[in-house]
């Protein structure tokens, strides 16, 4: 029994980090309805930012943050320049087509640099116990800055000046031009901070697990489960919708064949879609 | 006017002279490899080492048949690690590019589709990639493997275990993959055989990211041995949490990852795996044939500047192999060489190599033993050493793992 | 539309023209190599093609497409291995499952629209997969792997690598004309019109779910036998290969690259892509950044040539319009 409690807060833990993740691709996805296909290659870039900074120069893992925060942005704000600016207002997913050459490009230098071998950053954090279940102090530290940066980043859309023209700009583009909104930055900074926010939450797994260049993949996919979870262009439902997605792969493992897990969680969310096509935790419709 | 012309043609015909004087002494010798990819790594390492080979061969004046040397010539291209690719590109290596032998991509997955080429135009091709026994059980005539398969990888940390604790609790958790899947199921049986216990045996999919679970339900399951892992995240998330929730287990066997110098990034978490590996740096057979060990590792380090390790040595031993069935049968034609290849039995640093001739298995390899490696510290650094077997290692066994 | 009047219209001709061309090419001189970069080819364009009546016509993102492919595979191969049926009935029999089996799931998660339907097109394939890797008939994630005899009834494995690639590349031939019959009959008008405006479209009277139900259903029957074709020349199949996400999302990039919702941009640009795909695997100086190289090549193409690589030849030479769909 108790390993079940320690699968579920072990879920939770990781949940906010996948939850974290998750809000990046959404805050894309609500504002221009733009279905970023780096997302997963910015976690990665998250991640080897943190090794960067930690294993080569041997800076403490956590001073990482803000560098990986303004790094993401400003790589963020030219993927916007690059590859994204040109597609807005084109057949709603062109911009699939570019985010997915971009991500090409990006993968294909990451491979002939530093292939797909295997990269870890230790972290020594005491951990804290419940019998002979162990959490490992990265990962409760890791799960408390997601929190702090979920809300951050809540707060910054629902008080700040420019966090409420964000708003207006995914509600009605137009009529935000109108009132004098310069629609143009404000989409270029929404996704230098999807960016940023992707490549943070990148740096905080590169705390947890050992990484490849590919890694990315992996997360992407769950960013897409979490956001449908949690409704598209809702960040707060991104969050509990990570949280749920960690539980449940937490307390499901302890009953079926881990190799069911997969199954289970890709069938379960295929039958939320269809049951609650607006995402469990959008209590309305475009929270944003 | 017409002079030039003659002079052309002449200059035109020597060229022509020379260039298939050229292909008359050379092999050409095509192979695919990962270069992008989840395969990448593995199959970089075996590629240096198909490389390393030509280079060393080439340097000593090429293969000798009959009073005639034929220089090696390679050619290779990008199979992305996908099965269709290595289709096509393997058709390409044997009509376009003339290939007189082939050597195999990397991984039991793209073997498979792989021969089904090569077969079809009576082509030999040798393996060090694929450990999967499943596509020598298909009739295959000219597919031969140098390297142990997947069945007996694990059997040294099942005879190890027996030794040094015959009431361990063992825990299978493996990738969902055919290689790993194929050695755990030969491991679930040795173990029973051996009168082990096996509390708990499960495999996982392979893009699984967050082990948490997994470990939280190992330690649930009492199990205090753990053999497992797959390719290679996998296989470096697993012993990582294993140490971050302090599963505290006694024995650590996880397959391939371990086997890489990369994996000493995982810092006091690596302290105590064990790895199953086809060679290690400190194995030492006498060769009959080819460089020993020593000579290996020094040439290999000067050259290739890096660390020789078990992909680089057995895709070395492919060539070697190839050289060796050449030079017995005197000729380059196929089905001579395979002659020889079916006779061969020798031993090289990479240790003895002999083919199952038996039509249910024909191709795979029947006398190469592996060891069984572990990290420990030497010098204040982690660095793999042989631990089993007995007679083969090269400092004695950590047991049971201590952490730090 | 019936047959004879489509066939009155030029495409119809350009079109056989063309897929002759393809299937004979590698015939003058043997050659095999050529062979081997058509079949993929072939399997490309009748995926994107297929994809193409979901996406180009009704609207609807699939990134599932390759689930059909995977199914199909698997079907045929296993009863080619278990029950040793012949290939002919195996590629049949998995091409009406897959189709029944796609208009049964069509018809609930066609409720969903836009990203909502293609997020839920992701979950099924991940569930499929993560299924056939727990699916022991089917080998789990070993796969099936088959034996060389299987290729006797073809008259050897020479003879049966050229039989599935006409067979190939009549499935590629059917999917287009499949796709070009689609858009010139009554139901591909109302699939447009769903494209358009779904709401608009079923107050005008146009039967909208079965509509999209059959529309899944028939994008999935070529695609299956093309599957199964596949698996079978490929003498192996696994789930990681039959259920690759990224042949998914390279159908959908090569259908919006040549120009969705035409059956010829559809086609050209998937042999385009993997022509490209291909030949920059195989060159000497691209060989290493092949990946980046085609990244930014695409990028220019998205970025300059919005339209599609069809887009860009209506605009330019308006009366092709006439005479390529």
């Amino acid at each position: 029994m108790l390993g079940v409690l320690a699968s579920i807060i072990d879920g939770v833990l990781v949940g906010l980090v996948y939850g974290l993740a998750a809000m990046g691709l959404t805050l894309i996805w609500g504002v221009m309805d733009v279905i970023n296909l780096t997302h997963g290659t910015m976690i990665v870039a998250g991640m080897f930012g943190l090794y960067g900074l930690a294993s080569a120069v041997g800076a403490p893992p956590y001073l990482a943050l803000p560098p990986v925060l303004i790094g993401g942005f400003l790589a963020g704000v030219l993927l916007y320049w690059v590859a994204v600016h040109r597609m807005v207002g084109r057949p709603p997913l062109m911009s699939l087509l570019s985010t997915f050459s971009i991500n090409l490009m990006l993968i294909g230098l990451g491979t002939s640099i530093w292939g797909t071998a295997l990269f870890n950053v230790e972290v020594a954090l005491p951990g804290f116990s419940l019998g002979r279940y162990t959490f490992p102090g990265a990962h409760i530290l890791a799960a408390v800055l997601a929190a702090l940066i979920a809300a951050s980043l809540y707060l910054f859309l629902q008080r700040s000046r420019l966090g409420k023209a964000v708003r207006a700009v995914a509600n009605n583009r137009e009529a935000a031009e109108l009132v004098g909104i310069p629609t143009t930055r404000v989409l270029a900074i929404t996704v230098g901070c999807g960016v940023a926010i992707a490549g943070v939450a990148g740096m905080l797994i590169g705390t947890l697990f050992p990484f490849t260049i590919l890694s990315g993949d992996s997360y992407q996919l769950k960013s897409f489960v979490v956001t449908a979870l949690g409704g598209f262009g809702n960040p707060v439902g991104a969050l509990f919708a990570g949280i749920a997605l960690g539980v449940l792969e937490g307390a499901v493992t302890p009953f079926v064949p881990v190799s069911w897990t997969l199954v289970i969680e890709f069938a379960l969310f295929v039958l939320v879609l269809v049951v609650f096509p607006g995402g469990i935790f959008a209590a309305r419709r475009g929270a944003l | 006017m017409k002079r030039l012309y003659l002079l052309a043609a002449a200059a035109a015909a020597t060229a022509f002279a020379a260039t298939s004087a050229l292909a008359e002494d050379t092999i050409t010798v095509g192979f695919t490899a990962s270069l992008t990819g989840p395969l990448n790594v593995d199959s970089a390492g075996q590629q240096r080492g198909y490389e390393f080979w030509r280079d060393e061969v080439n340097a000593a004046g090429g293969i000798k048949v009959g009073g005639k040397s034929y220089k090696v010539k390679f050619v290779t291209y990008d199979d992305q690690s996908v099965g269709g690719r290595v289709q096509q590109l393997y058709t390409r290596l044997i009509n376009q590019d003339k290939a007189n032998f082939l050597f195999s991509p990397y991984s039991s997955g793209l073997t498979a589709p792989a021969t089904v080429i090569t077969e079809q135009y009576g082509k030999i091709m040798i393996d060090s990639g694929g450990a999967e026994e499943k596509p020598f059980e298909t009739g295959n005539k000219y597919l031969f493997m140098v390297i142990t398969s997947a069945s007996h990888y694990l059997s040294g940390a099942i005879d190890a275990l027996k030794k040094y604790d015959p009431h361990a609790k063992l825990a299978l958790v493996y990738s969902d993959d055919p290689f790993s899947k194929a050695v755990l199921a030969a491991a679930a049986q040795q173990a029973k055989a051996a009168g082990l216990e096996v509390v708990m045996d499960e495999s996982y999919s392979p893009s699984t990211t967050d082990f948490g679970p997994i470990v939280n339900k190992i330690v649930s399951s009492n199990a205090d041995a753990f053999l497992g892992g797959g390719h290679y995240s996998d296989g470096a998330t697993l012993a990582r949490q294993m140490h971050d929730q302090k599963a505290n287990m006694k024995w650590i066997s996880i397959l391939v990852a371990p086997a890489d110098d990369k994996f000493a990034e995982l810092g006091p978490a690596a302290l105590g795996v064990t790895v199953p590996s086809q060679w290690e740096l400190q194995v030492n057979f006498k060769p009959q044939f080819g460089p020993t060990t020593a000579q290996f590792a020094k040439a290999f380090m000067d050259k290739m500047h890096a660390k020789a390790d078990y992909h680089a040595a057995s895709g070395y031993t492919v060539g070697v192999v190839l050289q060796h069935a050449i030079e017995q049968a005197g000729s380059i034609e196929t089905d001579k060489v395979a002659a020889a290849l079916n006779a061969t039995d020798i031993t090289t640093f990479f240790g003895r190599v002999k083919f199952a001739t038996d039509p249910g298995h024909h191709g795979l390899q029947a006398a190469h033993q592996m060891v069984l490696a572990q990290w420990q510290m030497v010098n204040g650094k982690l660095g793999r050493q042989v631990v089993w077997p007995e007679e083969a290692k090269s400092a004695p066994i950590m047991f049971p793992i201590k952490q730090q | 539309m019936p047959l004879v009047r489509l066939m009155r219209r030029p495409f119809f001709w350009i079109l056989a023209l063309a897929i002759a061309v393809f299937a004979l090419a590698p015939v003058f001189g043997n050659n095999v190599a050529l062979r081997e970069a058509l079949i993929l080819d072939a399997v490309y364009i009748t995926l994107a093609s297929n994809l193409n009546l979901m996406l180009g016509y009704a609207g609807y993102i699939n990134f599932g497409s390759i689930v059909f492919f995977g199914l199909g595979g698997y079907t045929c191969v296993w009863l080619v291995n278990s029950y040793h049926w012949p290939l002919g009935a195996s590629l049949l029999v998995a091409g009406v499952c897959v189709s029944v089996l796609a208009l049964i799931f069509g018809l609930g998660i066609l409720r969903l629209r836009g990203a909502f339907f293609a997020l839920a097109t992701v979950g099924i394939v991940e569930a499929v997969q993560a299924f056939a890797e727990n699916f022991t008939p089917w080998g789990g994630s070993s796969g099936i792997y088959l034996s060389g005899d299987i290729f006797t009834p073809l008259g050897g494995p020479a003879r049966a690598l050229w039989v599935i690639y006409f067979m190939m590349v009549a499935v590629m031939g059917l999917s287009l004309y499949l796709s070009y019959a689609i858009k010139s009959s009554k139901f591909g008008l109302g699939l447009l019109a769903i494209g358009q405006n779904e709401d608009a479209a079923a107050i005008l009277g146009v039967p909208t779910p079965l509509y999209k139900a059959l529309v899944y259903s028939a994008s999935a029957f070529l695609p299956a036998i093309a599957g199964g074709l596949y698996f079978f020349k490929s003498a192996f199949i696994q789930p990681s290969d039959a259920f690759d996400l990224t042949l998914s999302t390279e159908a959908l990039v090569v259908a919006m690259l040549g120009g969705q919702g035409t059956v010829a941009g559809v086609a050209i640009g998937a042999f385009l892509y993997e022509e490209l795909r291909g030949y920059l695997l195989t060159s000497s100086m691209f060989a290493n950044f092949q990946l980046f190289v085609s990244g930014a090549l695409l990028l220019l193409i998205v970025l300059f040539f919005p339209g599609g690589l069809m887009g860009f030849i209506y605009r330019h030479f308006p009366r092709t319009q006439k005479v390529l769909e």
